[in-house]
């Protein structure tokens, strides 16, 4: 089966009926036009940039390009998953946490995934490479993101709870550990949830987009299934991973509830 | 059993307060006041290491620096004003089911235990707040303004039953106070702070 070309004139059309929207909250007052239009233009750009960067990776097909390229996809992971936080651990540590346990499992089993279980030759192959890779440090990225959000959030509203806890004489993984709970819950919900929905309210995008470009439904299954399993794992172990680390960080080596260490929301 | 063991505060600084030395007896209630914003509380923080502060407490021949944060906390407890709960009901918040009279003691009823979180008044929850401490047996107490959140019926049987308490088992205790008669009724001393000092105060009533 033959792919239908798309035209840019024929996106042109859709990104009209984006303006129409934007325009229409601008009516309401809704305060996110501007938002709106900007980030559909990040993703014109981000996306026709990447373009351009996936031809020439996958005419070299150098491993060093696929390291890089992979490299600079986890740091821009890890400065969204600092973004996202209400209260950020200060002092890099924000970001490291992140980004280091988004490092452990999205790349270990993206490699993994790559080496035992698809195979392809050479192992990099920056045709499975890099959008499996894609696909799971952004969806580690949203559960790490959340859950540590959770953390530091429910860890300042609770502070009282935490700090009589502490008084009582808990150990500190005993006072801050219905949060750490709560924190590694709210970071493996969204995935759980799109496992539980998949095929049946929602067709998931990769499979999609897949099918749209001319696989056979039967091997796209095979693919998405595959592909949520490991995000599942790259997102259940960074998010244990970023909770473990970011609670045991928020308390000192005398196991002080240290609060200092957030940083204030900006208002 | 009885602790003997002393409480003793050596050059500790938090805040506006420095170098604080105070020796605290077995058995001894030594009184703390001073305005509010004075540093009370982070004092009694800094004795129960939930604040980083200067200096050394002892219980005994054990060093605050040298025994784990939750360790030393089991022993040397802080009960503050304004107690907090995690639990759905009372009892759970509980390791050991306090002893027989203590609700009754402090004028509650012996279902206590069973009540939700979620309807305690106030006064409720600061007085199962020290019984919830209380019946952990530490081996010092730290009591921020124990019964500022009571009637002064309530006060009383409070006091009786905390000085009691502290009488049989031996532990030294710091009790935030703001109440002169207070003060007057359970410590032996009396400390005040003000400008970042602490100053003993005579006690002329008595």
């Amino acid at each position: 089966m033959e792919v239908i070309a798309l035209a840019w004139w024929q996106l042109a059309l859709a990104a009209l009926m984006v303006v129409v929207l934007a325009g229409c909250t601008a009516a309401m007052r809704l305060g996110m036009s501007r938002s709106l239009l900007i980030a559909a233009l990040r993703t014109v750009i981000q996306l026709a940039l990447v373009g351009l960067v996936l031809e020439a990776l996958f005419a070299a097909e150098r491993l060093v390009w696929v390291a890089l390229m992979a490299l600079v996809m986890l740091l821009i992971a890890g400065r969204e998953v600092m973004a996202r936080q209400k209260r950020r651990l200060l002092g890099g540590w924000g970001f490291g946490i992140g980004t280091l346990s988004m490092f452990l499992s999205s790349f270990t089993l993206a490699v993994l995934t790559l080496t035992v279980i698809i195979g392809p030759e050479p192992w990099y192959r920056p045709q499975y490479a890099i959008p499996l890779l894609g696909m799971m440090l952004g969806n580690t990225m949203t559960g790490v993101a959340l859950a540590l959000d959770r953390l530091t959030d429910t860890a300042w509203r609770q502070r009282g709870v935490i700090e009589n806890r502490l008084m009582l004489g808990q150990p500190w993984q005993v006072a801050i550990g219905d949060i750490r709970g709560e924190a590694i819950r709210s970071g493996l919900m969204p995935m759980i949830n799109a496992m539980a929905a998949a095929g049946v309210v929602s067709l998931p995008g990769m499979m999609t987009g897949q099918i749209l470009a001319g696989t056979a439904p039967g091997l796209a299954v095979k693919y998405q299934i595959l592909v949520m399993f490991a995000i599942t794992l790259g997102t259940g172990f960074g998010t244990l991973a970023a909770v473990a680390a970011g609670s045991r960080r928020l308390f000192d080596g005398r196991e002080r509830l240290r609060l200092d260490r957030l940083a204030r929301p900006r208002a | 059993m009885g602790s003997t063991e002393p409480l003793r505060l050596a050059g500790v600084g938090i805040g506006a307060l420095n170098g604080i030395d105070l020796e605290v007896s077995p058995g001894e209630i030594v009184c703390l006041s001073g305005a509010s914003g004075s540093g009370k509380s982070r004092l009694l923080r800094a004795v129960a290491d939930l604040e980083p502060h200067a200096g050394e407490v002892w219980l005994g021949s054990q060093a605050q620096s040298q025994t784990p944060g939750h360790a030393w906390r089991r022993q040397v407890m802080l009960v503050p004003a304004e107690s907090h709960w995690w639990a759905e009901t009372v009892g759970e918040h509980f390791e050991v089911q306090p002893e027989d009279g203590a609700l009754a003691a402090l004028g509650l009823e012996p279902e206590a235990l069973t009540w939700q979180i979620g309807r305690l008044s106030t006064g409720e929850k600061q007085r199962l707040g020290l019984l919830r401490a209380v019946s952990r047996e530490p081996r010092a107490l730290l009591l921020d303004e124990p019964t500022a959140n009571l009637d002064d019926a309530s006060s009383q049987r409070v006091e009786a039953w905390l000085t009691e308490c502290i009488r049989t088992r031996g532990w030294p205790t710091l009790w935030v106070a703001h109440d002169q008669g207070q003060i007057a009724r359970v410590g032996r001393r009396h400390w005040r702070i003000a400008d970042g000092r602490l100053a003993e105060v005579a006690h002329a009533w008595k």
